[in-house]
């Protein structure tokens, strides 16, 4: 994976050749596919056995030792919750701004968006203990007239996440209408049965196309403040209570950067081997990843900042409690964690002022793994560190992650990466209707519109 | 099987020569014929005249229902069983704006995909003649015509620059 030639910023590509491309990755697939695919199951059964050792021996498996009762499980949480708003961000947020580089790309990353969100939904879940009463997070009629506690950021929790995942999902699959109808007309026998049924009848009609456009716009325009304030309220799980470390003003705007951050992380990490595999190397070009790795800086840059005015005031507020948490982030017995937090995510992202840096896939895909790395151990940083080391000292603890954590972990990438895998077979990874309306349409007569 | 529309289907590479049949076809007072394109055009929107899809009421009343759900669950709830935590009031509105916002935001964008359907499903398009090339790269026009009418419409869309048209019994 060499630097890439540099090509245009409007498509090359005529209408047919994009219809041919995209269609083109759907259908049989080759046995790399298959090994790969394998590996995301065995992975996901690795993390489905260990939810029913937890169903069966409870959360003691997991290593939740006072005063850290919120450990791995909260922290990949947040880590998948994060990786979504890149796909929402560049899905929807772009899409308002007309920004011409989202079209290859937005398809395969509101695609991440579901899944990682599908993958963080299962966490509270799996951390809850007693996971057969999940239902009582939720408004419902019952004997006791009970009803939950809208006061609590838990709750708001729960309503942004279902929120969330609904309006991702509609938007994935509204977008896609169009595309699958456009397959479906490029299919034979069952293939083209089935697209036809996921069509819902799309014929590409001027009426459909008015409301369509419509739709789509509204949707972005109610996605962006989502997305906006969905991570807002992942960062007041924390910021609301008093715990230091957690308590800051600065959580929500430092949260929604750090996921777009880890959610560009991601989307470079999937879409530089996705490229590949699907023979796309035209489609997502040099401009399309510089674009990816100076939002990266962006974010990267903003978290640098974040994490400085942590410190800082950790410092200046003069509380003993405040500065003890983060004098032990840095220097106490989860040095380790804390440092590789900071180099990942601060300093690592710097590298991307360099244009050659920035379109160099090799060092992309490295540096991207990095961002991955950096951003779980920030969440683990933040939860973990603050909560062993709250107010009274002689109820510090420390907790060690065991095989439950690992297992659950690594079940979370098997599932992710089943859900992705799957329909980058299944759907067309690119969008052919957003990207045939960046190409100029030939003209019998010269001039025009 | 829906029965088929008689009528005339042309199909067009240029997308100055459909605009082209689109103002002809409009200036001769028809109104009740379908384009088909591959993505969203704006000359073909101006050229039919088009106006903003009615779906934004939808998304607008989806919002506002949302944001009223959202403030009377929470505050119903909270009077229906009173939980007085921190002091604070037993139904306090500032932290009932992430719940109610959150609902605006969910039944806003329901209702607009709702709208959308049902929007869509008001002009069905079932039974009208179709090409699978319009969803690639060809821009397709059908007029529903009877057969006394079809030769003159036939004329229209090949002078304007159709590159096939053919007649639908």
């Amino acid at each position: 994976m060499a630097t890439l030639a540099h090509e245009a910023h409007t498509p090359t590509q005529t209408h047919a050749e994009v219809t041919r491309d995209v269609v083109n990755t759907l259908g049989t697939a080759g046995r790399g596919y298959f090994m790969l695919l394998g590996l995301a199951v065995a992975m996901f059964l690795v993390g489905a056995a260990t939810f029913v050792a937890l169903l069966k021996y409870g959360l003691g498996l997991a290593g939740y030792t006072p005063p850290v009762m919120w450990s791995v499980y909260i922290t990949t949480f947040v880590f998948w919750i994060g990786i979504g708003h890149a796909g929402t961000l560049i899905s929807a947020i772009l899409f308002l701004f007309r920004s011409p580089w989202r079209t290859v790309v937005y398809r395969a990353t509101e695609a991440m968006t579901v899944f990682a969100v599908m993958t963080a939904a299962l966490f509270p879940i799996i951390h809850i203990g007693r996971q057969w009463f999940f239902y009582w997070l939720l408004p419902y009629p019952n004997a006791r007239y009970l009803w939950p506690n809208f006061k609590s950021p838990l709750i708001w929790d729960v309503f942004a996440i279902t929120t969330y995942f609904t309006v991702s999902s509609t938007f994935l699959v509204v977008g896609l209408v169009p595309d699958v109808a456009a397959a479906r007309d490029k299919m034979f026998g069952w293939r083209k049965k089935i697209y036809e049924i996921a069509s819902l009848g799309w014929k590409g009609t001027h009426e459909q196309w008015r409301h369509y456009t419509r739709a789509y716009l509204y949707l972005a325009a109610l996605a962006t403040p989502l997305v906006l304030s969905v991570h807002s309220v992942v960062s007041w799980d924390f910021a609301m209570s008093l715990v230091p470390g957690w308590h800051g003003t600065i959580f929500a705007p430092y949260f929604v950067a750090g996921a777009i951050y880890s959610g560009v992380g991601m989307v470079l990490t999937l879409l530089i081997p996705l490229r590949k595999a699907l023979k796309l190397e035209h489609m997502f070009t040099e401009y399309h990843f510089d674009n990816l790795a100076k939002l990266t800086l962006f974010t990267g840059s903003i978290l640098f900042y974040a994490y400085a005015m942590e410190y800082f005031v950790g410092w200046y507020s003069a509380n003993k409690f405040e500065q003890t948490t983060f004098w032990l982030r840095a220097f106490g017995p989860m040095w380790w964690a804390g440092w590789t937090m900071i180099i990942c995510n601060a300093f690592v992202s710097q590298l991307f002022w360099f244009k050659k840096i920035r379109t160099n896939l090799t060092a992309l895909f490295v540096i991207s793994i990095f961002i991955n790395i950096g951003m779980w151990f920030e969440r683990y940083v933040i939860i973990v560190s603050s909560l062993s080391n709250d107010f009274e000292p002689w109820a510090w603890g420390q907790m060690t992650p065991t095989w439950a954590d690992w297992g659950i972990l690594m079940g979370s990438f098997g599932w992710f990466g089943m859900w992705f895998l799957l329909f980058a077979r299944t759907f067309p990874v690119v969008a052919i209707q957003e990207i045939k309306e960046t190409i100029p349409w030939p003209r019998l007569r010269k001039g025009g519109h | 099987m829906a029965k088929p529309v008689a009528g005339v289907l042309g199909s067009f590479v240029h997308i100055d020569a459909a605009t082209e049949a689109i103002r002809a076809l409009r200036a001769e007072g028809r109104t009740g014929f379908t384009v088909y394109t591959a993505a969203a055009n704006h000359e073909v929107e101006e050229a039919l005249g088009i106006t903003s899809s009615p779906v934004r009421l939808f998304t607008l009343i989806g919002g506002l229902t949302g944001c009223a759900a959202g403030f009377g669950m929470t505050l119903w709830m909270s009077v229906d069983w009173p939980l007085l935590v921190g002091g604070k009031p037993i139904a306090s509105v500032p932290p009932y704006v992430v719940l109610a916002f959150e609902l605006t935001i969910l039944i806003g964008a329901l209702s607009t995909v709702a709208g959308t359907l049902i929007l869509s499903l008001l002009k069905p398009t079932t039974g009208l003649a179709y090409d699978p090339s319009f969803s690639d790269d060809r821009i397709g026009i059908f007029v529903p015509v009877g057969p006394e009418q079809a030769g003159s419409v036939e004329r229209l869309l090949k002078t304007a620059g159709a590159e096939e048209v053919r007649r639908e019994d």
